[in-house]
């Protein structure tokens, strides 16, 4: 029981790092990437190669893992990002099965047994979880402040100005593009780092878990607690991760089937954006929908399942 | 290096595998059209449609051989699972968009892959991870000519698609309903002025988008088996095909599903690489596409109003 409330801490904390990638992208950028499974794969992978192959301590890694996914991010992004939101959804979506496709390509296996990460002497193995939580949590709150000290910055301003209307901002003398590359190149890094965690957790990558359905979750912990407040992505991390650990948390895991919680999700993704899109601890003044109160439109939305006509 | 004939044979696997794109395409791009929004669920409702179609076609037929009440029955299945995927295209449509139409762009397609996820895995739940073998309605031997094989099931994809293509172009072009569709895509807000009803015109699109899905996802899964995340992969693909011919135009989707079909039966023995990187080229084309002619090849290229 203990077990699995450290597990799922654990776990919150390396998709809690995510999220802020995410909400960085989607959540002040208002850009829709689906394509942080693929950053967490090259963090994790980098982790890999370098404390594996070449023998390098984890803290080496940890910022080769950062840079390599900000220059894959930068990459795909100075393309894509001139595209308009919904392809820009489609174009990362691609991309994120490209990464996967060519890493299953390589070693369908992954790697396994990658040395512990250690400081001072200390080993951080999976046995010891308290361990592992205070070095997660650390590096999530060194996240947290940075990416709220930039969401109050004049380029955090400039980002949800872009969110908010690209015309008007450009014609305020921001450079949209460039902007957008910026916080994609940024979310993309801090993906990196949190893969570079779940390696040095679980000391294996599987190029199979990889998959679409990672980068849903991720959105889905930013839609879910705001999407531009960090607090409630971190909260979104930690709701969906209960979710998913539910089951064995209740011991119920033989009754309850796997895709009981990925059924959630996506009901989580289509009542949060029909009746608070603005999150859970999301502002009024930022919400995505329209701005009727939540009340009205649940009863219109009753209405219109009804047949009557919805007020526009 | 590969022959010519061989190469034919890759044309001739192409243009199957890209009219069963083509099918699926003409949903994304019908939506498109109208809402411009990306359906992200029509995939799975591929899905839903060769599941329905499988347990209909088994069930109708039994134990029985007769091989043209195979046939019959195969027809009445793909019926029965249009109508269903249909009927299931407009709830979603009502359920999961319309409440939205008014919001942000962003708000729409967050549900669509939340509806999306909740059919995959439905799926998944109820009929389990094992992926199951559509039985050909007929002895599907290839027929050889002059050493180009072609298999009875590729004929019929090739027809059956080449027919619905054709309706559908008379559907739009002809009626009164398909007038409507074309004057909704050009201007909600007038054509509502002009006396259309534009919520019935949309839960028909989505309806007649849907069964086009489900003939597809019966198509396909000949080929490709029929599991619970059938749809994703292919329904990708047809999205991309869509692009490539120009997102919100008919034509384009048949054109584009042609080629991105042909693009991946011939793309990876061309190029000498292995062919479990066949979906690395669709997306390689989408991107290609998008960064040369974001409007596809069909498409016209709209400037942004304010």
């Amino acid at each position: 029981m203990l077990n699995f409330f450290q597990l799922i801490i654990i776990y919150a904390g390396i998709y809690a790092l995510m999220a802020i990638g995410q909400n960085c992208i989607t959540g002040n950028t208002g850009m829709l990437s689906l394509c942080h499974a693929g950053f967490f794969c090259i963090g994790s992978y980098a982790t890999a190669i370098i404390c594996k192959t070449f023998g390098l301590p984890f803290w080496f890694s940890l910022p080769v893992a950062a840079l390599a996914s900000g220059i894959v991010g930068f990459l795909i992004g100075v393309p894509t990002l001139r595209l308009k939101g919904d392809y820009l959804c489609i174009a990362t979506l691609g991309l994120g099965e490209i990464i996967r496709n060519i890493a299953t390509n390589v070693n369908p296996v992954g790697m396994m047994s990658v040395p512990r990460a250690q400081l001072f002497g200390y080993q951080f193995s999976s046995r010891n979880k308290f361990t592992f939580i205070l070095l997660i949590w650390f590096f999530v709150l060194i996240a947290y402040i940075l990416f709220r000290q930039l969401a109050h910055s004049r380029l955090g301003r400039a980002m949800v100005a872009v969110r908010e209307d690209e015309v008007a901002a450009a014609s305020n003398g921001i450079n949209v593009t460039k902007y957008k590359i910026g916080a994609f190149t940024l979310g993309a890094a801090v993906g990196g780092t949190a893969g570079c965690f779940a390696t040095a957790y679980t000391l294996t990558v599987q190029p199979s878990s990889f998959t679409f359905m990672v980068s849903v979750m991720v959105l889905c912990m930013v839609v879910l607690g705001g999407m531009g407040n960090l607090l409630g992505v971190i909260l979104g991390a930690f709701i969906i991760e209960f979710i998913s650990y539910f089951p064995q948390l209740v011991g119920l895991s033989s009754v309850i089937p796997a895709q009981a919680s990925q059924i959630i999700y996506g009901l989580v993704l289509v009542v949060m954006m029909i009746c608070r899109p603005q999150g859970i601890l999301g502002r009024d003044k930022y919400r995505y929908g329209d701005p009727r109160s939540t009340f009205s439109k649940l009863r219109d939305a009753v209405k219109s399942r009804k047949g009557g006509e919805v007020k526009a | 290096m590969a022959t010519l004939v061989q190469y034919l044979q890759y044309l001739l696997n192409g243009i199957t595998l890209g009219s069963i794109y083509a099918l699926i395409a003409l949903g994304y791009t019908m939506v498109y059209g109208i809402l411009k929004f990306i359906n992200f669920a029509h995939g799975d409702i591929l899905m839903v449609g060769a599941y329905t179609g499988l347990l209909t076609y088994t069930a109708l037929l039994g134990d029985s051989t007769n091989p043209v009440w195979m046939l019959t029955a195969f027809f009445i299945a793909m019926l029965v699972s249009m109508a269903f995927c249909a009927a299931l295209g407009m709830f979603i449509e009502r359920v999961a968009y319309k409440p939205l139409r008014s919001a942000n762009r962003l708000a729409p397609l967050l549900s669509a892959i939340g509806v999306s996820f909740i059919l995959s895995n439905g799926a998944a739940w109820i009929f389990g991870a094992q992926s199951r073998r559509f039985p050909y309605p007929f002895d599907d031997t290839p027929i050889v000519i002059a050493g180009l094989s072609i298999t009875p099931h590729q004929i019929l994809t090739i027809v059956v698609s080449v027919v619905m293509m054709v309706v559908l172009t008379l559907f739009v072009n002809r009626t009164r309903m398909g007038k409507a569709m074309r004057a909704t895509s050009l201007d909600q807000s007038t054509s509502e002025l002009m006396g259309i009803d534009v919520n019935r015109i949309i839960s028909m699109t989505f309806a007649i988008g849907s069964a086009l899905a489900a003939v597809g996802g019966i198509l396909c899964s000949f080929d490709f088996r029929v599991y619970a995340s059938m749809g994703t992969m292919t329904g990708l693909k047809a999205f991309v095909a869509a692009v490539i011919g120009g997102i919100g135009n008919i034509q384009g989707a048949m054109i584009g599903g042609l080629l991105l079909g042909v693009l991946e039966s011939i793309g990876a023995p061309l190029l000498g690489i292995p062919s479990a990187l066949r979906d690395t080229i669709a997306f390689a084309a989408l991107i290609i596409i998008l960064l040369v002619r974001p409007e596809g090849i069909l498409g016209k290229n709209e400037r942004e109003k304010v």
